[in-house]
């Protein structure tokens, strides 16, 4: 039995279903990152291609000589998106909140993905830093995008920190294994049926994106799957497009799978029909 | 980071209060006559870009670098925009 009530999950308002994130309506559920891209020029028809409406970006050190950095700003700017920073790379909460408070100086944003890592290896959430930081960063006026597991508890423990999103992992960042543990991702759509829940990290390929929207998760966010891909904008139209059709499939209603076969063409009327039993 | 040769030889010549410090800029020692956080922006050069600090772990906003004083061993982070996942 489909234990998602596909009628609680939360939808857009009137017949647009628009996503809204903090408040703020938002036009595609694909959400794109903007590391590791072969040039700047691949990277914004990516983003146009894909149809995403947030990229995230991140801050790191800056040497005088350089100049990326403004460069960069200006390039966003282009596109007309809204940018989404994280804390990459932050092991502390100390760590996580001083970076969400520049990234929110330089980007002139409250939004923050905020990630605080416990492994090298895994790039998995400290859960227990990262709900810390949530509450901290709340407190000063963040909107906080965890980046977190499929853990209800911890889930629990973000909400009543404040967050009025979650990002649960599919896997883990980069490895494109698409959803590791879909029964525990769908286990969470159907206990925070009103929340909105992006799946971040671990996608591979535009069959995972529409699996976690059949799901009746509310956006995917994926960076190195596009930006690794062979040819990153065709792949971005592909993401786009998935996560569309993903999305649309669910509001349709999944059939229910089944073990044994029942045919889909009509008994009645069969020719030749039991002819065998009667000679 | 170098200190210019002119720079050095203004310092010596201004007495204490203007002596040379080692502090880390991201994450590498260098020596600065600045005394507050402001100007050792403005002594590395870094002009009017889109940047934001940290003096040891704790984010300094831009409106408080020049109230922000700067003391041998302290560890300044100088960050950018940057692409992200």
């Amino acid at each position: 039995m489909n234990i998602i009530d596909t009628n609680a999950v939360s939808r857009g308002e009137g017949a647009s279903d628009v996503l809204r994130l903090y408040g703020e309506a938002v036009g595609s559920r694909l959400l794109l990152g903007t590391a590791q891209y072969p040039s700047p020029d691949i990277l914004g028809a990516s983003v146009s291609h894909s149809g995403t409406e947030i990229v995230t970006v991140s801050l790191r050190r800056e040497a005088a000589h350089g100049g990326g950095g403004e460069r960069f700003f200006e390039l966003i700017r282009s596109w007309g998106v809204r940018v989404l920073p994280n804390t990459a790379g932050c092991r502390t909460p100390k760590e996580a909140i001083n970076t969400a408070l520049m990234a929110r100086e330089l980007f002139e944003t409250p939004w923050v993905k905020l990630e605080v890592l416990a492994n090298d290896d895994t790039l998995q959430p400290d859960v227990f830093g990262l709900v810390e930081a949530a509450r901290e960063l709340v407190a000063q006026d963040f909107q906080v995008f965890p980046y977190t597991t499929e853990d209800l508890g911890v889930a629990e423990r973000l909400m009543a920190a404040g967050c009025e999103v979650l990002m649960p992992w599919g896997a883990p960042i980069g490895t494109a294994r698409g959803l590791a543990n879909p029964y525990a991702l769908k286990t969470m759509r159907n206990y925070f049926p009103g929340v909105p829940l992006v799946v971040d990290a671990g996608i591979g390929a535009p069959s995972h994106a529409m699996q976690a929207m059949e799901l009746g998760f509310d956006a995917v966010l994926l960076n190195t799957a596009v930006a690794k891909a062979g040819d990153p904008v065709q792949m971005a139209a592909a993401f786009g497009a998935a996560v569309k059709a993903g999305r649309t499939a669910f509001l349709a209603g999944l059939m229910e799978p089944r073990d044994m076969a029942a045919p889909s063409t009509p008994v009645a009327g069969t020719p030749f029909f039991d002819l065998e039993a009667k000679r | 980071m170098q200190q210019k040769a002119g720079e050095r030889r203004r310092n010596e010549t201004v007495g204490q209060e203007a002596c040379e410090r080692e502090v880390i800029v991201n994450g590498e020692t260098c020596s600065t006559a600045a005394s507050t956080l402001a100007d050792l922006i403005e002594e590395l050069g870094y002009g009017e870009r889109r940047i934001a600090t940290a003096v040891n772990g704790q984010f300094v906003a831009g409106s408080m670098r020049a109230a922000t004083a700067i003391a041998a061993g302290d560890s300044i982070e100088i960050v950018a925009p940057r692409q992200g996942g």
